[in-house]
């Protein structure tokens, strides 16, 4: 029991540094590749290749003053940082991040917890970071504040319902909500969910950028109207904690997809976690490469192709997915 | 049936036309120069800070006549003469307001001695006011030269504005 206790401790603490070394590392590979793909450089100073950067960064906003303004409301304003960064952290709880293997003589899964419904716990979470936008939002008691968060709220809770839908497919085909298994089955390349579910893929990686809030459907932060949107208030650690949420949240899509539709830690030679990093590291540069390639959807614009395209299409994916297997049998 | 088409053609060939795009630009060499490290060369014609050229034997050119103080359209100059010991004139102070200046040249036009004339330089910034005001000897061109980098400049000078050898 006890080896148990300090195994999955071990596995938590290594996780969670993981991530969060993860997301700090991700901010320079996106100011680096936007850079590039602007002719630019980039951040150059800090340490060879800028490798210092995220630290400089951390540093600085560390110390920067912790701003209260006057009317905001307190509590929530200073909670709603915690709860947009937390579920990003919850989800990896059941992403597998590598094979089965021994350490000390105990055998560990490579998975925190192999939860049987770890697809619908994923979801699950995910969607309660959305509170912590809005209650930042609304306890900033700014205009630009409260109208990122509304925003967000709209287009999470539109986002959802395809985003929800997009998977099922897979889920239809796999016949388990574990993370675990899905991983297993899919140890020949030919077996990989995107080759069985091209479209689903296509509408999943979709709704996983809007869900994110990440370019181009980005309105709840969009600069050129809302300031900074729902953070627009924050200053000092407090920023750098949405901050890192949104990488967070990136990291989970990235991990998540690559496991539901990449055979996660799968792959020859290279040993599994390599092969899962990897996966998840093309997945990163997919999201700043569409950053730098499309402009920021409207708001009415987002709402239609919300409603009006990716749901339709989740619905019939699901559909034509769900009679296939019946057929089969 | 139309409009279906049209999306199914954006979201297969030209959104991933449009990715190719930031991707070839990924490869390319960035525009950007490394400023402070590396530093442009400047345009031939460029004008920059002031200099007082000298003679060969080390004598200063300005004769003090105020040509340049008249040319200057931001009366960026002041000057007053005296005597040197051999009995010619010459500046006892020339000054040149950096603040004011808005480098058009026109003293190195104006002046008949080719004394002045527009460097390449161009950093000047500085956190005291009183440090914009050049003296003589922060423009005077050091006399025993170990290379020659402003026989060009004067070249340039007489092939631009036609002064004769």
């Amino acid at each position: 029991m006890l080896e148990v206790i300090i195994i999955s401790s071990i596995k938590v603490i290594v996780v969670v540094i993981a991530v969060l070394t993860a997301c700090a590392y991700a901010t320079l590979l996106e100011r680096k590749v936007l850079g590039h793909m602007q002719n630019r450089l980039g951040p150059t100073y800090a340490g060879p290749y800028a490798l210092l950067q995220p630290i400089a960064d951390g540093l600085k906003l560390i110390f920067k003053e912790d701003l209260v303004l006057n009317n905001i409301e307190k509590t929530t304003f200073t909670l709603a940082p915690i709860i947009a960064f937390v579920p990003a952290l919850l989800s990896f709880a059941v992403v597998p991040f590598a094979a089965d293997f021994e350490m000390f003589g105990y055998p560990v899964t490579g998975v925190i917890s192999d939860l049987n419904i770890g697809i619908l716990w994923v979801f699950a979470v995910t969607s309660l970071g959305i509170y912590g936008i809005v209650l930042a939002g609304w306890s900033s008691s700014s205009k630009y504040s409260l109208f990122g968060g509304l925003r967000s709220a709209a287009q999470m809770v539109s986002y959802e319902v395809a985003y929800g839908l997009s998977i099922i497919g897979v889920i239809l085909i796999a016949n388990t909500l574990s993370m675990r298994e899905l991983v297993d089955q899919q140890a020949n390349i030919w077996d990989w969910y995107i080759f069985k579910q091209p479209f689903g893929f296509l509408l999943f990686i979709t709704c996983a950028v809007a869900e994110t809030n990440r370019a181009p459907f980005d309105l709840p932060e969009a600069e050129s109207e809302l300031v900074a949107g729902y953070h627009t208030d924050y200053s000092s650690m407090k920023f750098s904690t949405f901050f890192i949420a949104e990488y967070a949240n990136m990291l989970t899509v990235a991990a998540v997809a690559t496991t539901i539709f990449f055979g996660g830690w799968q792959g020859p030679i290279l040993p599994p976690i390599i092969w899962f990093c990897i996966k998840v590291f093309i997945f990163m540069f997919c999201y700043i490469w569409l950053r730098a390639t499309f402009p920021r959807f409207r708001y009415d614009q987002l709402m239609n192709f919300g409603w009006k395209v990716l749901f339709p299409l989740a619905l019939l994916n699901t559909m034509i997915t769900a009679a296939f297997v019946m057929l089969k049998g | 049936m139309k409009e279906i088409i049209k999306a199914v053609i954006n979201v297969f060939i030209e959104m991933p036309r449009g990715m190719l795009v930031t991707l070839k630009h990924l490869f390319k060499k960035p525009v950007t120069l490394d400023y402070p490290k590396k530093k442009k060369p400047m345009a031939p014609r460029y004008r920059g800070r002031h200099y007082l050229e000298r003679y060969d034997d080390g004598t200063e050119r300005c004769v003090c006549c105020g040509l340049c103080a008249a040319a200057c359209p931001a009366d960026a100059i002041y000057m007053e003469p005296e005597e040197s010991d051999n009995g010619e004139r010459k500046a006892k102070i020339y000054e040149i307001n950096l603040l004011r200046c808005i480098f058009c040249g026109f003293c190195e036009e104006a002046c008949p001695e080719e004394a002045v004339f527009l460097g390449q330089e161009y950093e000047f910034s500085s956190s005291t006011r009183d440090s914009f005001i050049w003296k003589k000897d922060d423009m005077l061109v050091p006399h025993p030269r170990k290379d020659n980098p402003f026989k060009k400049i004067i070249r340039r000078v007489r092939k631009v504005y036609g002064v004769m050898e």
